[in-house]
């Protein structure tokens, strides 16, 4: 079993078929709470309990796909592209709407770190929470944070918001397109940027080129606070 | 020959980013150098849309996906996260909906005061 274990093809096919058995199960649920990242990674942690395959066999395997996440996240400069002209219509309230939530979200991760005493290594693993892990992992890398939990509260982060995020439209009022997208983007980047693109197109767009503005503004205010931490 | 052009397309500005994330001395990301610059030469024509759409639209696709592997990873560091469980997950939660609610809001007042033209 552990020549088969170490075959690099292996630990990919599994994640594969994880996340495909997740879309199914979320499928036949219809349960938001029943989100394919989420399913996906227990079936694999479950496989690798029972199946006794070593954790650093796995991550070696997905090591050589995992780099894709740079281009793919690149490939978000399309559809920004594509609904520019509806897009150019909102922008001040947009640049506006996920400045505020992005310093928001900063200025309260910071405070309740320190309220609760966390290290300096964990404050930096959590700062960069709410954009997507192509932008937040290495941020948090580069301010010596750790990257592998900082992609699991930023996974944790983009499923509470495609969870939740459409009953919070209805509890806050939010019956703007631009303002629900520019909510889905800023608080929950790719993951919650799924969601908004089912409720339609433009939420959609408006999260993408969000979760883009908000990852731009999150680098340039953590580069500056690292300084200071 | 379509996608193989695409894709080379794609890995450059790819490629470029993580130049100039090595060369500029501040914290920001590859991904967001090749963003940038991905957007803006399709604004300017530099690059056209027809030249990345199809292997784009695949590669975004993968993107969830490309979440579960490293999530797994956590496993790893169980140790150091599990005395701070609770404060990690509290803090986790309440930025989140803070994050949301203040965005949204904020959007939706500036837009309903005007200034966006239907």
């Amino acid at each position: 079993m552990k020549e088969l274990f170490s075959i690099p093809v292996l630990p990919v096919v599994l994640t594969l078929l994880a996340y495909q058995a997740g879309a199914a199960i979320q499928k036949r649920t219809k349960s938001a709470l029943c989100n394919p990242i989420l399913l996906a990674v227990v079936l694999v942690a479950l496989f690798l309990f029972g199946s006794g395959m070593e954790l650093e066999d796995y991550q070696a395997g997905m090591k050589n796909v995992s780099w894709l996440m740079t281009p793919a996240t690149v490939c978000l400069a399309i559809p920004m592209y594509e609904q520019y002209q509806e897009l150019k219509k909102s922008m001040r309230a947009m640049a506006i709407g996920v400045a505020a939530g992005s310093a928001a979200c900063i200025v309260m991760v910071w405070g309740l770190c320190m309220l609760f005493g966390l290290s300096r290594t964990l404050t930096v693993t959590l700062l960069p929470k709410s954009v997507t892990s192509a932008i937040g992992v290495p941020l948090a890398q580069m301010g010596g944070g750790l990257g592998s939990l900082c992609t699991a509260v930023i996974i944790v982060t983009g499923i509470l918001g495609s969870v939740f995020g459409e009953a919070a439209c209805k509890m806050l009022g939010l019956t703007d397109p631009v303002a629900q997208g520019v909510a889905f983007g800023t608080a929950s980047h790719v993951v919650g940027t799924a969601k908004a693109g089912e409720i339609s197109p433009l939420v959609g767009a408006v999260s993408s080129l969000s979760l883009v503005v908000a990852g731009l503004m999150t680098s340039v205010i953590l580069s500056v606070l690292y300084g200071f931490l | 020959m379509k996608y193989i052009s695409q894709i080379c397309i794609i890995f450059g500005f790819t490629l470029l980013g993580e130049g100039l994330q090595r060369l500029v001395p501040v914290s920001i990301p590859a991904s967001v150098y090749g963003l940038v610059l991905l957007f803006l030469a399709l604004m300017t024509g530099v690059v056209k849309l027809e030249q990345v759409k199809e292997a784009g639209d695949f590669l975004r696709s993968l993107l969830p996906l490309l979440f579960v592997g490293p999530t797994v990873g956590i496993l790893e560091h169980w140790e150091l996260i599990r005395g701070e469980l609770f404060p990690i997950l509290l803090i986790v939660v309440s930025t989140t909906a803070v994050t949301f609610g203040i965005s949204g809001v904020v959007t939706q007042r500036i837009n309903e005061k005007g200034g966006k033209t239907e």
